[in-house]
């Protein structure tokens, strides 16, 4: 049907995505005040992406396919982001700092 | 009318009832049809289960004082009748059994794209019902059908796991419907059957479904964590430990609030098939209700929180959410302006379902419009949580959704069965359910406004001549939904058979045999028209009554 | 892409897999993995609840949850998330494999997924086992003990039931990925998959990848909490 990856490119990916999680360790360890929990969500979207992308072969889905893993996630920080408008504005996250 | 044929063992063409039988070839049937048919006996029993729940609600308020059960008792009836209501019949009801039936043969497919998972939908369903049943016949539970915490989680004393694992489970079988009409509809169509000849039904059932898979999983987990709550004795919802039980109402309403629209949705697409039928017209802006269906969806997803203004939920939140429920109202008035645009100079025949659907638009546009009283902050403030906020709902709920399925059963009855029904009871019907349902719920915006509250098994005495008409239109109502209840199981054997198109309507499902056959066409249709393509109105004079 | 397809199946010539309302094999496995993808989407808005909830109360109580970092275990959690990572790949190459029609290494890296996902609920009950020693489990009475921040202790009760539960949702999950992997691995043993037929291999490594995703996500938000944070 549609490409499939080399064995080659998988395993660059794994070691991408096992390198990263040291990373994440360890920058959790250097204090960065609130840009922690940035840093850290930033390299899990980027882990996720590589997941998505090449183990999950979404590179060579089709658009609709492509939409709908868009789509969901999406739904998710709609989700998040209006949980927040109400918290924020209520004031109850401390300096609206999670750490 | 016609002579009503006795004789059932006629010769019939093989079709999807008579191709095989026995229990096993229902039970562990794969074909759409017959899991709609083992759905419609399913929500029909659900539906009289939440009724009886209903008249003792109604019984209750003949009088002022509470004197026909005390307080917890009353709460358990408004609970159940909620709970049963809500997510046992009005979710389910229209994708579950007309969608069910009819989204694969309107886009000219064979089945559903799983069949084997519309089956576990129907299993998902009737082990969620067993939960609630199980719940009922224990004792009930009193929590409100919205499990609102602390209460729900840590103070009530009734089998409140039990019924949240019943909606839970239930919720499993609404995903899977909605998964397979999306699949179904994206790579099952026939050829020419491009997305701008779908039938409105289909785009409603589609938008129904991208609700079902988006939002049935935040209220699974909701209810999930209140029944872990309960059960382990730690509070996330409790103020106690530091939870927040109006993080509980925005996960719930998170889900039901676009849940209203899971019900409606499907309801508006019957609407669309019967009012271009029966005005034997075209839809009048077809892009229009199709992106409706659409833009509801969507914006659905960001209004819940006008059920939570009093809460204690923040000024600027409410703020927010009351802008995009005055929003979210316009793609619904788009599709009333549309469907009255579609009856002006058309042809119209009141026959049954177009009676229903005449209904729907009236009733539905007061509900409708009683909702923006709602999301207006101010006026929230004063009548939320009392009988005006009932009667709005049931307007769009009953109003609207049941009369569109009752619409819709009338319609495609004789497809599904091969059997007309007896036009003039049909028509006698509609008749009391309208007169009945605005006797009951009318008053109730009366009562409500002048401060009513709900879910109170007493009032104060000035209320009680509007309860007492509120209850006399509830019996009116019950009669309603009985009569049709009657007439349609008579028909299945003393009814006229029907032919392929009694009602002469456009659509790929028309072009089967009532019955449809199993595998619905002999050949993959090819769809060469737009959809709704009825002849102009100078050819026919009234053509919609039954031949 | 084309969503509509045309030919009536020819009755001679499909494949036996080829189930009777789809036109053809492409369509069929189209519809398969869409349908797997719709679900994940139900899956992300599952867990996107959890989140959501876990969100505002950590964004509530930033020091509470930041003084239960200590008693997570990181190395546990950093452990989990490269064993995950690892069957990730063993499983995207055993779709590669039934892509290719390669039956052993099918068979292989099936068994390699699975000892990973084992080998990732073990290091759980090894972890959940410190939390019960530690007295960490607020879920049952009398396993909860926070004497060393007391000012913290109900609001990291909070804390301590959201990573119970969804590190309890999430190895349900892996448990029935492991339940889906047997079947798959069965069905590769009788031989079922070809360079014609895979698709349950492609839809059950899906699911795999996704509870992956959800685990990555997982690992910062739970274990390294303020870790540079002395508060204790």
């Amino acid at each position: 049907m549609h490409s499939i990856p080399s064995v080659r490119t998988y395993v660059i990916v794994w070691a991408i995505l096992t390198v990263m999680t040291f990373v994440t360790y360890y920058v959790a360890q250097i204090e960065l005040g609130a840009w922690n929990i940035v840093v850290a969500l930033l390299i899990a979207f980027f882990k996720m992406m590589l997941v998505i992308m090449i183990f999950m072969n979404l590179k060579a889905d089709s658009a609709l396919t492509k939409l709908f893993a868009a789509g969901g996630f999406f739904w998710m920080i709609l989700l998040l982001g209006q949980f927040f408008i109400d918290y924020v504005s209520r004031g109850w996250m401390p300096n609206g700092r999670m750490w | 009318m016609s002579t009503a044929l006795q004789d059932p063992q006629v010769v019939e063409t093989p079709n999807y009832l008579n191709q095989e039988y026995g229990w096993k070839s229902w039970l562990f049937t794969k074909d759409h049809k017959r899991i709609a048919v083992l759905y419609i006996i399913s929500i029909t029993v659900m539906f009289f289960i939440g009724g009886v729940f209903a008249s003792l609600i109604r019984l209750e308020l003949l009088t002022p004082q509470g004197d026909l059960v005390n307080s917890d008792t009353y709460n358990k009836f408004f609970t159940m009748h909620g709970v049963v209501m809500v997510f046992f019949f009005l979710i389910p009801s229209i994708p579950a059994t007309l969608g069910n039936f009819f989204v694969p043969m309107m886009i000219g497919a064979k089945d559903l794209a799983f069949p084997r998972i519309n089956l576990l939908s129907w299993y998902i369903y009737i082990v969620g019902a067993a939960f609630a049943l199980a719940a009922i016949v224990m004792g009930g539970v009193d929590t409100g059908w919205t499990f609102y915490t602390p209460f729900s989680s840590t103070y009530s004393n009734t089998f409140v796991i039990t019924a949240a694992m019943g909606v839970f489970i239930a919720g499993f079988s609404s995903i899977l419907t909605g998964l397979n009409f999306i699949v179904t509809v994206h790579k099952m169509r026939a050829p020419g059957m491009t997305w701008g000849r779908l039938p409105l039904f289909v785009w409603a059932n589609y938008a129904t479904s991208l609700i079902q898979v988006l939002g049935t999983p935040v209220v699974a987990i909701t209810l999930a964590l209140v029944a872990l709550e309960r059960a382990f004795h730690i509070g996330i919802f409790d103020p106690a430990i530091g939870g927040d039980p109006i993080l509980f109402q925005h996960m719930f309403w998170f889900y039901s609030h676009p849940a209203v629209y899971i019900m409606i949705l499907p309801g508006m697409g019957v609407i669309s098939e019967l009012v271009t039928c029966f005005s034997r017209k075209g839809i009048f802006g077809y892009p229009f209700i199709a992106g409706s269906s659409l833009g509801i969806a969507i914006i659905g997803f960001l209004v819940w929180g006008h059920h939570m203004f009093v809460t204690g939920m923040s000024m600027y939140a409410s703020l927010y959410f009351s802008l995009l429920t005055m929003l979210v109202a316009v793609p619904s008035a788009i599709k009333i302006f549309n469907w009255t645009a579609t009856m002006f100079r058309g042809s119209i025949s009141f026959d049954t379902p177009m009676l229903y659907a005449f209904g729907f638009i009236g009733l539905f546009t007061i509900g409708g419009l009683t909702g923006l009283f709602l999301a207006t902050l101010g006026v929230d403030v004063h009548v939320t949580d009392t009988y005006f906020v009932v009667a709005h709902f049931h307007y769009v709920m009953v109003g609207g959704m049941v009369l569109a399925y009752l619409g819709g059963m009338h319609f495609w009855w004789p497809k599904m069965t091969g059997r007309l029904y007896p036009e003039g009871w049909g028509r006698f019907a509609a008749l009391l359910v309208f007169a009945g349902f605005n006797l009951t719920f009318f008053p109730q915006f009366i009562t409500g406004y002048l401060g009513q509250p709900r879910r109170y098994h007493a009032y104060a005495p000035e209320f009680q001549v509007l309860n007492v008409m509120s209850t006399a239109g509830a019996s009116v109502l019950a009669l309603g939904y009985i009569i049709p209840l009657i007439y349609l199981i008579w028909s299945l054997k003393y009814g006229p058979k029907a032919g392929d198109n009694p009602w002469k309507a456009k659509g790929l499902e028309w072009q089967t045999s009532s019955p449809p056959p199993t595998y619905n066409f002999e050949k993959t249709p090819i769809v060469t028209e737009e959809a709704y393509a009825y002849a102009s109105h100078d050819e026919h004079t009234s053509e919609g009554g039954l031949k | 892409m084309s969503d509509t397809h045309g030919a009536v199946a020819e009755h001679s010539e499909h494949s036996p897999h080829l189930r009777h309302h789809f036109d053809d094999m492409a369509q069929q496995f189209d519809a398969a993995t869409l349908g797997m993808w719709v679900f994940l989407l139900t899956e992300i808005m599952f867990f996107g609840g959890m989140f959501g909830a876990y969100t505002m109360y950590r964004g509530m109580y930033p020091e509470a949850f930041a003084s239960t970092s200590q008693y997570m275990n990181p190395l546990f959690g950093a452990m989990n998330t490269a064993v995950l990572i690892v069957s990730s790949l063993t499983m995207a190459l055993a779709v590669r494999a039934s892509r290719l029609g390669e039956q052993k290494s099918l068979q292989l890296f099936l068994i390699l997924t699975m000892i990973f996902g084992i080998a990732f609920l073990v290091i759980k009950g090894f972890e959940y086992h410190e939390h019960w020693v530690d007295m960490k489990v607020p879920l049952f009475p009398g396993h909860w003990n926070y004497s060393e921040a007391p000012q913290f202790a109900q609001q990291a009760q909070i804390m301590f039931c959201f990573y119970f539960f969804m590190t309890g949702f999430h190895a349900l999950h892996m448990v029935i990925g492991l339940g889906l992997m047997t079947t798959i691995f069965v069905m590769a043993r009788k031989g079922t998959f070809s360079t014609s037929y895979f698709a349950p291999v492609e839809i059950s490594g899906l699911y795999w990848h996704f509870v992956d995703i959800v685990w990555i996500f997982l690992f910062p938000l739970l274990y390294l909490i303020g870790r540079t944070k002395k508060l204790i």
